[in-house]
């Protein structure tokens, strides 16, 4: 399996772009894969202020639910409202249309501490021997 | 997951694998959990038909004088009622009433086949090889067995031509043998969904025969093969009992909602005692269905609450594609079992409101019953 270049990623399965201070978040193919059809995402208030690491909304699947992790500490500015709708848009599209959250990041050099997709594709083959 | 050596394989292994089937453990079998997508696998049965390998489930053969007899000592249902032809579905009950496995007795003319849960071979076969009596003999066919289910509405259609025509007229829970794609087979009006449909048993050697049969004659009305996922979703619409999750050996029957496999009047069995005892007495707890409200869904092991007290917990949960709510089933105290109570589902640091259903909560199915 491979991961864009340009996103970070989370040992959670979270990825991340930064532009500007803003942090887009969703999670990985390989997380949907694992997931199935989502069914519904639970999302952060925004103006909410999350901590890195720490959950912050849940992905509902047909058969298994999962937690949403920060990858950075920061503010929620803004929400994939589109997928209260099309939930499936996290199945479809998970880097485009599928995206979850915008975070402000307290730190925004947050963002390169993360996996790199060489480093998330090696620990998602580890997973699997 | 840890990749093992030791998860055994169905005969349809390498068609999993060719249709991008997901691999997965399951009751140690290495059996595909979806192709395509949960929901997708689960509309093609509700609307035109789906390709199940259930060959993971297991297959004794029981044969002797005293079988019906003695079967019907091990289960709560009524073997020695069945018409050569007939199937059954019932509980088999442990002497304190726990349910050691729901399984089908199929009666033919010369034996009897019981139909088991994969995870629970080794333990039913261990249990009815002790409970034996002379004369009575008892093969595991498991493993010399291959089996699809094929269901939907359009069942009968992908089927015509290939089958003996007097499969197609088989009521609900008969069974004939005879011709499939040229072999040998025994056709079975039974499933798992809720729709009409067949399960089709036959030896392995002739797996892909039957398989790209099957796929090839369901292309024009849209058959899908369809995963354990869906298999999942689609039995719970239905609410029926999958056993791990609704009834374990720490659950009997008659809590189970499963009175109308419980045959008192028909002599002595395994487990009557305690069933003729809980039926005079009244019941503690009962297995209820609920729907919520929103889209959090119930899973297994979450806690049920009702005016602030802790009241039972979820078997099953899943999201219905067909009602496109979440539905969950699971045990709450007698007295909270009437339709319409609401109680509470602990999910983390949410509680999910959900309200007593009748069940089946899919009741647009095309199964004959």
């Amino acid at each position: 399996m491979t991961f864009p270049p340009e996103l970070r990623y989370t040992r959670e399965h979270e990825w991340a772009r930064e532009e500007g201070g803003v942090v887009t978040v969703g999670i990985t193919g390989y997380a949907t894969d694992q997931l199935g059809d989502v069914v519904f995402v639970e999302l952060p208030e925004v103006g909410r202020r999350l901590e890195a690491g720490k959950p912050f909304g849940v992905v509902e699947a047909v058969k298994t639910v999962s937690d949403l992790y920060a990858p950075v500490s920061g503010e929620v500015v803004e929400t994939n409202d589109a997928l209260a709708a099309d939930p499936a848009a996290v199945n479809r599209d998970p880097y485009g249309a599928g995206w979850i959250v915008r975070i402000r990041a307290a730190d925004a050099g947050a963002v390169a501490s993360l996996l790199d997709s060489l480093g998330y594709a090696k620990l998602v083959e580890d997973a699997h021997g | 997951m840890e990749p093992t050596t030791a998860l055994k394989r169905t005969p349809f292994y390498e068609f999993h694998r060719a249709a991008s089937g997901k691999l997965v453990e399951f009751a140690g079998f290495e059996m595909p959990v979806r192709y395509t997508g949960d929901v997708r696998e689960h509309l093609a049965v509700r609307t035109a038909c789906g390709l199940f390998d259930i060959s993971h489930m297991g297959e004794f053969e029981v044969r002797g004088a005293g079988a019906a007899a003695w079967l019907d000592r091990m289960v709560t249902n009524h073997v020695a009622a069945l018409a050569v032809g007939q199937a059954l579905y019932s509980p088999m009950c442990r002497p304190d009433g726990g349910i050691v496995d729901d399984l089908l007795v199929y009666r033919f003319e010369d034996h009897h086949l019981l139909v088991v849960n994969a995870s629970n071979i080794t333990k039913d076969f261990a249990w009815l090889d002790a409970n034996r009596p002379e004369g009575v003999s008892l093969e595991d066919r498991s493993d010399a067995t291959a089996l699809l289910a094929v269901q939907g509405p359009k069942a009968v259609d992908v089927l015509r031509g290939h089958v003996d025509e007097r499969a197609l007229e088989l009521g609900y829970y008969r069974f004939t043998t005879g011709r499939l794609f040229g072999v040998q087979a025994t056709l079975s009006r039974t499933g798992y969904t809720g729709e009409d449909g067949f399960e089709l048993y036959f030896e392995p050697a002739h797996a892909a025969t039957v398989w790209e049969g099957l796929v090839a004659a369901g292309r024009a009305v849209g058959l899908e093969p369809v995963g354990l996922g869906a298999r999942d979703t689609l039995r719970l619409e239905m609410g029926y009992m999958l056993y791990g999750n609704d009834i374990t050996d720490q659950t009997t029957p008659l809590e189970a909602g499963l009175g109308w496999t419980v045959k008192l009047a028909k002599g002595d069995f395994l487990g009557r005692d305690v069933l003729v005892r809980q039926k005079a007495e009244g019941l503690a707890r009962r297995l209820v269905g609920f729907q919520l409200e929103g889209r959090r869904v119930p899973r297994h092991d979450m806690r049920i609450r009702h005016g602030g007290r802790d009241v039972g917990a979820v078997t099953s949960g899943t999201f219905s594609p067909s009602l496109e709510r979440p539905v969950g089933m699971g045990y709450v105290e007698a007295g909270l079992a009437g339709t319409g109570t609401a109680l509470e589902i602990e999910a983390g640091s949410s509680a999910l409101p959900a309200r007593v259903t009748a069940r089946p909560f899919y009741t647009r199915g095309t199964h004959r019953s």
